[in-house]
């Protein structure tokens, strides 16, 4: 007399689970639609490249969040460990002064991109300790992190934001700035490097044994650890995943502005939480891919990018990403049932929307943007929000750049 | 509908009645038309062994599930509860196996939760304080009302539960296995409640696997097998002999343990092995149990819930802290290994709770069955989609679970056949030992039968299995050796030749006299 009373009618819900299951492709594309329509800028190549680049930014946090969420945690301190990186790899570039010897070392731009991507990951790894060892609820954990990272990159820069990185010839540090404003074949750096990114995790996700055992600890914990899955590496792993990815974040913005501010990826952790969401994971855990992540992320980029270009106030648009957000929670809500009855399954129909449905690699090139990689340039210049447009509209980098 | 009026209707003191009771669970019947009486000021016991329908029946009377069909009648008027609020309401009340109180908070607030007694939105502390302590001082329980439950024993806890039943004014009160964590000092006082309650009107709905304990309270007792009432009858016209017939019935043949082949050498021994109850580290759970099993042996760990059943096998299965002893896979002490390192080396476990322990409910049946052998469909450190499903489509196979295919939801199947996935899942990592506990619970005799014929077929082919039941019938179905645990300590062991009423006394559940 247990629950498991069996899905015995899963075929009527066919066209509404369809809507569902395709709802962020379905909103990016009814946002593409409605913006070309009101403005004859936006679905232009160099317009959408310029979105995409913006996009790369969250995309980068939603996917390390897209694995920590899959255990069933949170990362909140994604946004501070974005800052704070930014900040290192600036502070790295601006030459690092030895009192002891009277010198001033001027590490160049890979060493320094190294050395701020590593400190990402071991910041990820403490809150992976904090979560799986010592069993600190993941939320409380990554707020804690969020603070004392975020003080720290105040601290070492003094509130003021580091400005000029672009390095000197004589030093042998230029060519940060590469990263923000190259592009490869027409595309820019920063999405490219999201692309490649998005596509390891998605192999890993859907290839390898780590996402197996990924899918089965966020699924159900004890049973994954009773079928010998090492539930407690697998969860610090997605935490320093989730770090380093928040560290590229990071470092591409920073070059992308040539300057690194403390209170860069102020509030970034609720923009990436939110591309999770809406790309169609369930923060309960178990389910939730790549692909989703990606259109979730394109969501949320697209609409406030594409906002700003109709010259909608900032204001409208924190309101208009918030009720993107409730509505995908509430369609998240028709699909897995209410969050709390997650783990009791006899009553979902057929698993709906099986996360571990091993994509392939393939998941994860599709939406990544460039439609249309040759004829760069071709577009009017014209329209360009300004740097990456933090959807709350807060003290994003907008600011700093101008310094 | 109502052609079960025939039963002597509204006898003048019959509280509550079932009519043709029916529940199904998507293709299972757990109940088949059953009809029931609740006798004022009486108490009715219900016995049945597991899966025979008991709990269920116990839901719906308190409105926590509803029947697929059939009537529900509370003094002649027909009543339908669709929560158990409702049922709460008409004065019903049922008091779960698992107690369902706030540990945080104090017995006052738990027994008021929810209907706390409030002027003008506050609330008035003090006539709950005054209510509780006399309910407690009724109860015969020495504790002050706001001290905290979680603080409690469970014998104690489990007598706020009943005293939070009686603060509703409940006329029917429904308790489920009550005694199962009692002490007998406990339970005697419990009887004593029992007692006092029912001179005061109040009817009681008693389950219990404990029969002879039972036996002491019960005024009436109504059996159930397989989901039907196969008898009842007045407390002077039965006795034990007349439960346990009516419980197990003409058995449903589950076939005899295979014979045939020859045990070969010792896989598994555990000697004097201990485990201590987290919660109370003074208790040991498994009290130094020793031993063996060998090759194509089906050994039957027997006893009643609480027995140490569970915990013995998840101790040997790597879960759970080992307080003494030795657990030899191959003559190889493997006591300090992880359970990962012990289910690579050949030791399984298909445990107790297959929803909470056994299965990944947002994957599919093939990556359920697959999920602890996944390096057997890796090529060059990738899955190999093909290779995967070939390994499910064979475990499938082999383990008989009807699914149309690896890639259907796990939540589509029924429980028998979840648990085969369950079974299969660890099959698929080539176990030399399998440890299944109570894996027959919640699954329908069909299914249940072929599990059997599963392991019967293993055994065959060199697989140890240490089986663990509270029911009486499988161990002879299935086991070489029963071996019967009570109160943690094996107090026999029988060949498969044994009389039932023997391995029934020595787990406690019968007293030959």
């Amino acid at each position: 007399m247990n629950s498991t009373a069996a899905g015995t009618a899963p075929r009527k819900l066919d066209i509404s689970k369809l809507l569902i299951e395709s709802r962020a492709f379905l909103a990016l594309a009814l946002i593409i639609v409605i913006f070309s329509l009101l403005s004859p800028n936006f679905l232009t190549v160099n317009n959408l490249l310029i979105m995409s680049s913006h996009v790369a930014i969250f995309a980068l946090l939603s996917l390390g969040q897209l694995l920590v969420v899959l255990t069933g945690g949170i990362d909140l301190s994604v946004g501070s460990i974005l800052g704070f990186t930014a900040v290192i790899a600036g502070f790295l570039l601006r030459g690092v002064p030895i009192s002891m010897f009277g010198v001033t070392l001027y590490p160049n731009v890979p060493a320094a991109v190294l050395i701020a991507i590593v400190l990402g990951g071991a910041l990820g790894l403490i809150n992976g300790v904090l979560v799986a060892k010592f069993k600190v609820a993941p939320f409380v954990a990554t707020l804690g992190m969020l603070y004392v990272v975020r003080g720290f990159a105040l601290l070492m820069t003094n509130g003021r934001t580091l400005n000029d990185l672009s390095g000197d010839e004589a030093l042998g540090n230029t060519g940060f700035e590469w990263l923000g404003f190259n592009r490869v074949l027409g595309i820019p750096a920063g999405v490219l490097i999201m692309a490649v990114i998005a596509l390891v995790i998605a192999v890993v996700l859907g290839r390898t044994t780590f996402g197996r055992w990924l899918y089965a600890t966020g699924g159900n914990e004890r049973a994954a650890q009773l079928s010998g899955v090492p539930v407690r590496s697998v969860t610090i792993w997605v935490y320093v995943v989730s770090g380093l990815c928040s560290a590229v974040a990071g470092i591409i913005l920073a070059s992308t502005l040539t300057s690194a501010s403390p209170t860069a990826g102020n509030t970034y952790e609720l923009t990436a939480i939110a591309g999770v969401v809406i790309g169609g994971a369930a923060l309960s855990g178990g389910r939730g891919t790549v692909r989703g992540t990606l259109l979730g992320a394109f969501v949320i980029g697209f609409l406030s990018d594409g906002l700003v270009l109709i010259g909608v106030s900032a204001y409208w648009q924190t309101v208009f990403v918030g009720a993107v957000i409730v509505v995908a929670v509430l369609l998240n809500t028709l699909q897995y049932g209410r969050p709390g009855k997650a783990s009791r399954a006899g009553r979902k129909t057929g698993g709906a929307g099986t996360p571990g449905e091993p994509g392939g690699p393939g998941e994860a090139g599709g939406p990544s943007g460039p439609r249309a990689p040759s004829d760069p340039g071709g577009s009017s210049e014209s329209a360009e929000p300004a740097a990456p447009a933090g959807p709350a509209g807060s003290a994003g980098p907008r600011s700093p750049s101008s310094d | 509908m109502n052609t079960a009026a025939d039963a002597q209707h509204p006898a003048r003191d019959v509280v509550l009645a079932a009519r043709d009771i029916v529940k199904t669970y998507g293709g299972t019947r757990a109940l088949k038309g059953v009809n029931f009486e609740i006798h004022r000021g009486e108490v009715t016991t219900l016995f049945g062994e597991n899966g025979a329908g008991k709990s269920t029946l116990m839901k719906i009377l308190s409105g926590v599930e509803q029947p697929t069909s059939g009537q529900i009648e509370l003094e002649g008027e027909p009543v339908s509860f669709a929560t158990t609020t409702e049922a709460r309401d008409h004065g019903i009340a049922i008091i779960h196996q698992e107690l369902s109180l706030a540990p945080n908070l104090s017995v006052r607030d738990n027994i008021y939760l929810g209907r706390e007694i409030t002027h003008g939105g506050r609330v008035d502390f003090a006539e709950e304080t005054r209510r509780t302590a006399a309910l407690l001082e009724d109860m015969h329980l020495d504790v002050s009302p706001s001290a905290l439950v979680g603080d409690l024993r469970v014998g104690q806890q489990q007598i706020v539960e009943i005293a939070r039943a009686l603060s509703i004014d409940a006329r029917i009160l429904i308790m489920d296995e009550p005694t199962s964590a009692l002490a007998a000092k406990e339970v005697e006082i419990l009887f004593g409640i029992i007692d006092e309650l029912t001179a005061r009107g109040v009817s009681l709905v008693y389950i219990s696997h404990h029969l002879e304990e039972a036996l002491q309270v019960t005024d009436h007792a109504v059996v159930l097998r397989d989901g039907s009432m196969t008898a009842r009858g007045r407390r002077e016209e039965i006795d034990l002999d007349w439960i346990v017939r009516h419980m197990v019935g003409e058995n449903f043949d589950l076939g005899s343990p295979p014979r045939g082949h020859e045990f070969g050498e010792s896989v598994l021994r555990i000697e004097d092995l201990t485990v201590r109850d987290p919660e109370n580290p003074e208790r040991a759970v498994v009290d130094g149990v020793s031993l063996e099993v060998r090759e194509g042996e089906i050994v039957c760990v027997y006893g009643l819930m609480g027995a140490g059943r569970t915990e013995m096998l998840e101790a040997v299965a790597g879960r759970g802290e080992i307080a003494g002893g030795r657990v030899l896979l191959r003559g190889e002490d493997i006591a300090a290994q992880s359970l990962r390192e012990r289910l690579s080396r050949g030791i399984g476990l298909v445990p107790e709770d297959r929803q909470r322990d056994g299965l990944v409910q947002t994957m599919t049946v093939g990556q359920n069955l697959t999920l602890a052998s996944i390096k057997q469909f890796l090529h060059r450190g990738f899955t190999s989609r093909r290779a995967e499903e070939d390994l499910a489509t064979g475990l499938i196979k082999d383990v008989t679970v009807k699914a149309p295919g690896p890639g259907v939801g796990i939540g589509s199947l029924s429980g028998g056949n979840q648990q085969k996935v369950v079974i299969g899942k660890v099959l698929a990592t080539r176990p030399d030992v399998m440890l299944l506990d109570e894996p027959s619970r919640g699954i329908d005799i069909g299914a249940k039968a072929e599990v059997f014929g599963l392991l019967a077929e293993r055994a065959r082919e060199g697989l140890a299995v240490l089986y663990s039941t509270s029911e009486i019938d499988e161990c002879f179905s299935i086991a070489h050796r029963i071996v019967v645990l009570r109160r943690g300590s094996i107090s026999a062991e029988f060949g498969p030749d044994a009389a039932k009423a023997d391995v029934m006394a020595a787990s406690g559940e019968v007293v030959t006299s």
